[in-house]
């Protein structure tokens, strides 16, 4: 039997802009990682990882600033992680039929789309200036109210992916909620469970606004928590704004680096939710 | 033996529902109804399921066969706008009764679904998840119960050498004697089966109901099935329901060779269902 003109028409023109779509996406994101690597390949030297961040005229590298960032996101993350997860639990599991967990699931997605700057702001007022100074501990209690609706809201999804007969299976068993959400709800969303928190990760890797009004910037290697952090975006923003070469070629060195980690991050998360889905 | 026979004749209830024997039952069913929501599933069911012997309940989809399953161990809980009055009698206690401990009831009442369920985790811990919960066991003790229960299960040749891969790389017949493993492990008194084998091959299917032969001895098994011919050879007593009402109760070879009412004629012959 013929296929109609008109279908097959339909289905090239569906074709080409569906592929026309995905190149106009990945045109972009190649075009960002070129420019950063070329603008910033003079900079893509061992001393990049080495050096602390310099001052104007002197060489250096980030390394100060790769320390802090990866320590407050860290510290974001074991924040924010486990009250995401319990979150999500809750939402998911125990208070599945309730009022009050719609409630909740209607404000975390609230919170999920505020603007990172706000969460900034409020930190900056909880915090910051509580204590009279800028701190590594403001950044990443930031970050981690950045992670948290992210990790709450996947960790939710994930959990209710699960099938209800896993649930009844468990429950018909004798066991306690707890120990079904635990043993084997939590076992069989694991991947996707930790799929959210690494896109969580990947989102506050590159969060700028809230850490300018928390950990603000050092220009020193500092790894005390209680006073001003380097970090990356910061200091991406501060380099990037001034009026020295060298510190431009190292805010390009570093938004390459911070690109091709949140690249690799997003890669690996495929990679696990692919592993998730053939197991 | 006459007497009996003679006083179950002369019994005035529902004439089609055979007066239970409450000394030898495992389950007596009392006035039972169940909703969904405001969906009157199952209408005054009264039934007696006796001990250490097989029932199959059939029917009609819908007919709230799997339902009356759902309600003996109160798994229906978990949907808040589901719920159940009446009786039901284990031991001389309501199990529906809110202080009767869930866990308790379950540890008694053992269930085995439509599709297999095996948790994400090895087969040993498959078997041992709800052991663990119930019993302080020291590693050989636990080792042996698992051995047990898969034995018991059938299962054991086929698993005994690789106890520590995942629950998910068997077959899916291999997968549905696993959870009647996990299930009898802990040792209850009383199996449901519903529709355990209908997702299952035909070899699968004979093999489970095999094992169902051979568990007949130690528990108390109500099975719901689509399957006719499965009811016919697995179980002794056969209950047939339509509409969310217990048409007819009685020894299977009764009810498939010489039923009383019209409408299990219809079905068993194959009018409509």
């Amino acid at each position: 039997m013929a296929i109609p003109a008109r279908r097959r028409i339909a289905d090239v023109a569906a074709f080409a802009f569906a592929t026309a779509a995905t190149m106009f996406g990945l045109f972009w994101l190649t075009w960002i990682l070129w420019t950063t690597l070329a603008q910033g390949a003079a900079a893509l030297t061992p001393a990049l990882f080495t050096q602390m961040t310099p001052p104007p005229g002197a060489s250096g590298g980030l390394l100060n600033a790769f320390y802090g960032s990866a320590v407050m996101i860290l510290l974001g993350v074991l924040i924010g992680a486990p009250v995401g997860i319990a979150a999500g639990t809750y939402l998911a599991e125990h208070g599945r039929y309730t009022r009050i967990a719609s409630i909740v699931s209607f404000v975390n997605d609230i919170l999920l789309s505020a603007p990172s700057i706000i969460i900034g702001l409020f930190v900056y007022e909880l915090v910051v200036r509580r204590a009279g100074h800028f701190s590594g501990l403001a950044g990443a209690i930031a970050l981690a109210i950045i992670l948290l609706p992210i990790v709450t809201r996947t960790t939710e999804e994930a959990l209710r992916l699960v099938p209800d007969q896993m649930r009844e299976a468990g429950f018909a068993l004798g066991l306690p909620r707890w120990r079904v959400t635990r043993q084997i709800l939590y076992k069989a969303a694991m991947s996707a469970i930790l799929t959210g928190v690494l896109l969580g990760v990947a989102r506050i890797a590159g969060e700028t606004a809230p850490l300018l009004f928390t950990a603000l910037n050092n220009q020193f290697w500092s790894s005390n928590l209680n006073a001003p952090l380097a970090n990356l975006p910061v200091v991406i923003f501060q380099y990037a704004m001034s009026p020295y070469d060298e510190w431009h070629v190292l805010a390009w060195a570093g938004a390459f680096v911070l690109t091709a980690f949140v690249l690799l991050l997003n890669i690996s998360v495929r990679l696990l939710a692919r592993r998730g889905k053939s197991r | 033996m006459n007497d009996t026979a003679e006083a179950i004749r002369m019994t005035p209830v529902r004439s089609t529902v055979q007066p239970p024997a409450p000394e030898a039952a495992a389950i007596d069913i009392r006035d039972l109804d169940f909703f969904y929501g405001k969906g009157h599933a199952l209408k005054h069911v009264t039934m007696a399921v006796p001990a250490n012997s097989v029932t199959a309940i059939i029917g009609p989809s819908g007919c709230g066969k799997s339902t009356l399953l759902r309600t003996i161990n109160r798994i229906y809980e978990m949907y808040p706008d589901q719920h159940a009055t009446g009786e039901i009698l284990i031991d001389r206690r309501n199990v529906l009764d809110r202080r009767y401990p869930l866990s308790d009831l379950r540890r008694l009442v053992g269930m085995v679904f439509q599709k297999p369920t095996p948790f994400p985790s090895s087969i040993r811990s498959n078997v041992a998840f709800a052991l663990t919960y119930y019993e302080r066991l020291s590693r050989s003790e636990m080792d042996d119960r698992v051995e047990d229960a898969l034995r018991q299960a059938a299962l054991w040749d086929e698993v005994k050498d690789k106890l520590n891969h995942s629950a998910l790389s068997l077959s899916g017949g291999q997968q549905q004697r696993l959870c009647i493993a996990r299930t009898i492990a802990v040792r209850p008194e009383i199996l449901l089966l519903d529709e355990a084998t209908s997702a299952l091959d035909p070899i699968s299917t004979a093999k489970i109901e095999e094992l169902i032969h051979e568990l007949r001895e130690r528990f108390s098994i109500v099975i719901v099935t689509h399957n006719m011919q499965q009811a016919a050879r697995v179980s002794q007593n056969t209950a047939f329901f339509h509409l969310g009402e217990l048409i007819e109760f009685g020894s299977t070879s009764d009810i498939f060779t010489n039923p009383r009412q019209q409408r299990t004629k219809d079905y068993i012959t194959g009018r409509y269902g």
